[in-house]
């Protein structure tokens, strides 16, 4: 693959030219990788191959590798599209005949994603600005504490807002869910504060000596130069946000606030036990990762080259 | 500092987008609000909550360590925290070993080609952990899950996973193996990067093959990575709950009721105990600082072994 030698000797055959050219290092490698990509990829051809099933053929052909007798029913039905009063008729005993409308979770989630995404984002990148770039007094003082913040167990904190939030009365809305997250988290301003940090301070110091306001130079200067990292920081707030189960399922079980994860955990628990309705549930499920399979076709590189630049403490 | 202006009214805006200090302290504002009421106060809080006797309904009572007490003489406490070691013991190691292994391979391939892998690997990560868990409880299905259809192919008898107590951790150990390998394996590889090519060229021309290669060069140089992975993924570890909530729901048999678990029963039973809940979560947070700490220790993380070599 990678370790091309040129032979003495070469045949005409370009394939056969390649296949002489691998060492054993490179066919363990191949090997490797194939597996790697089957273990990744088959599971996510199996919820669309779910999901396409006839629900009632599901538990027919468990080794059918294609879906069976292919329907967007499941995909209507979870999205409500579906009178709950033709399932009943269709008098399939696996089938959850209750209210499945994903719209609302759906709504739910983005509404949830986006404001946390937009305050986290401001906010911690303003605070990390003022970390790595201006003096003020207690500054090491107080990231000193933000680091500590990062030690603490999700467990720990979640009791004690469990009880606040329940004081203000706001078990069960919009901002009880999106209020530990909104402000920020000790590992977004981290994490822009290590980029605000490898910037070149030359460009800084010049536009002050040209008279530039200590704001004009976050403004027009800092913030433009870290557009990517800025937004990289978004769509992994995004995502996390997106995929949070634990707080929204404490705070946020009712249906008007419900986001979609917590809404999968319900409807897996409302299902029978001896026979889940794995094809709404996988229906459901390919709802549920609409944003990341769209992150991961726009952004996957800048994804992953941002989580290799967060691994360097 | 301040700019010369005409109107006293751009001098005074002047002097306000001017001055470092109070657009420091605007800056950090808003955050500090959010790290106080949710980060700080919640941590005091905790401590506080954990010495009363309290069941959010009625008053709140100071009863001391007592919590803590009743805690450490309930067995019911200790087979949660021996389900929670046993089922890290199942996940940390074969984890990295995995991730070191895949890190390896892609550093074999030309930059195009790793990073469409890499891209790849980094999508079950991406994924909720509820999708994850329903995901492969479907998969796993002991009767129907086409695991054991594929198994069957091999020759391989048809396994319960999920539905025994004997292999029902090992099975949530494999299932959040899936979700975080590919992630762990990117943070390697870029370790991986930061090794100068120099040193695999000094080492060939003295002989040594890949093996030795990679025990004498790769593995100490990769120790400040791997000691981040690892210190991260034992903190996470620890606080296995999603999969388990979403699969087994602690059972079979009460074989996979981990810490987390038995601080929400404390939370949701029929009486509810906030002092003792809050008292094991303390007890985890204990924990994890201490196995921090000796990970730190033992990896001499700080420090990176490639000063020896310049």
């Amino acid at each position: 693959m990678t370790t091309m030698t040129t032979q003495a000797q070469t045949p005409a055959n370009p394939f056969i030219r390649f296949l002489r050219s691998l060492t054993w290092g490179d066919v363990i490698v191949g090997v490797i990788v194939a597996i790697m990509l089957f273990l990744v990829l088959f599971p996510l051809w199996w919820v669309v191959r779910t999901a396409l099933t006839n629900p009632t053929k599901v538990y027919s052909d468990p080794s059918a590798i294609m879906p069976i007798e292919t329907t967007t029913f499941n995909l209507e039905r979870v999205l409500g599209m579906i009178d709950p009063s033709e399932i009943v008729g269709m008098q399939a005993t696996n089938l959850s005949a209750g209210t499945l409308n994903f719209w609302i979770y759906l709504r739910n989630s983005v509404i949830v994603s986006l404001i946390i995404t937009i305050g986290q984002t401001t906010f911690s990148a303003m605070a990390a600005y003022a970390f790595a770039r201006l003096k003020f007094p207690f500054r090491d003082q107080i990231f000193f504490l933000y680091l500590m913040g990062l030690m603490v167990p999700g467990i720990v904190l979640f009791i004690p807002n469990f009880v606040f939030i329940r004081q203000l009365d706001l078990i069960g809305t919009i901002p009880g869910i999106v209020a530990p997250f909104f402000f920020m988290t000790p590992f977004s301003v981290f994490f822009m504060r290590q980029f605000f940090l490898t910037l070149n301070r030359d460009l800084e110091e010049s536009a002050r000596l040209d008279g530039a306001s200590v704001l004009g130079i976050f403004w027009r200067i800092s913030l433009p130069l870290i557009q990517g990292p800025l937004f990289t920081m978004a769509v992994l707030t995004f995502i996390g946000s997106w995929n949070e189960y634990l707080w929204p399922f404490l705070v946020g079980r009712n249906e008007e606030v419900r986001v979609l994860t917590v809404a999968l955990a319900v409807f897996r628990q409302q299902t029978p036990q001896g026979a889940p309705d794995w094809a709404g549930l996988m229906a459901g499920t390919i709802v549920a990762i609409i944003p990341t399979i769209l992150v991961f076709m726009f952004f996957g590189r800048r994804v992953v080259d941002s989580i290799q630049f967060s691994g360097f403490k | 500092m301040v700019a010369k202006s005409k109107s006293s009214r751009s001098s005074l805006l002047s002097f306000l987008t001017n001055n470092e200090m109070l657009v420091a302290y605007l800056f950090i504002l808003p955050s500090l609000i959010g790290f106080v009421i949710f980060y700080a106060i919640p941590a005091v809080r905790a401590i506080e909550i954990s010495f009363l006797e309290w069941n959010l309904l009625s008053e709140a009572k100071f009863v001391g360590i007592e919590n803590y007490q009743k805690l450490f003489a309930d067995d019911r406490f200790w087979s949660a925290m021996q389900t929670t070691i046993y089922y890290v013991l199942w996940n940390i190691p074969l984890e990295t070993l995995l991730a070191i292994l895949m890190a390896v391979v892609l550093d074999r391939f030309s930059s195009g080609v790793s990073n469409l892998l890499r891209s790849i690997m980094i999508v079950p990560w991406l994924l909720p952990n509820v999708i994850v868990a329903l995901l492969w409880l479907w998969m796993l299905d002991p009767s129907l899950g086409i695991v054991n259809q594929i198994l069957a192919i091999f020759g391989i008898s048809k396994q319960p996973f999920l539905g025994s107590p004997d292999q029902a951790i090992p099975s949530i150990a494999m299932i959040n193996i899936w979700r975080h390998v590919g992630y762990k394996a990117i943070l390697i590889y870029a370790g991986l990067k930061v090794i100068p090519k120099s040193l695999y060229e000094a080492a060939a021309i003295d002989g040594a093959n890949e093996i030795t290669k990679f025990f004498r060069i790769t593995l100490p140089l990769l120790r400040p990575v791997l000691a981040f992975v690892l210190v991260t993924s034992v903190i996470g570890s620890f606080q296995i709950y999603d999969t388990i909530a979403i699969t087994t729901d602690g059972g079979p048999a009460g074989s996979t009721r981990v810490i987390i678990y038995y601080i929400f029963e404390q939370i949701f039973a029929r009486r509810i105990n906030m002092g003792m809940a809050t008292a094991a979560s303390v007890v985890l947070f204990a924990i994890l600082v201490t196995v921090t700490i000796i990970q730190n220790t033992l990896l001499r993380s700080g420090q990176s072994d490639l000063a020896d070599y310049s």
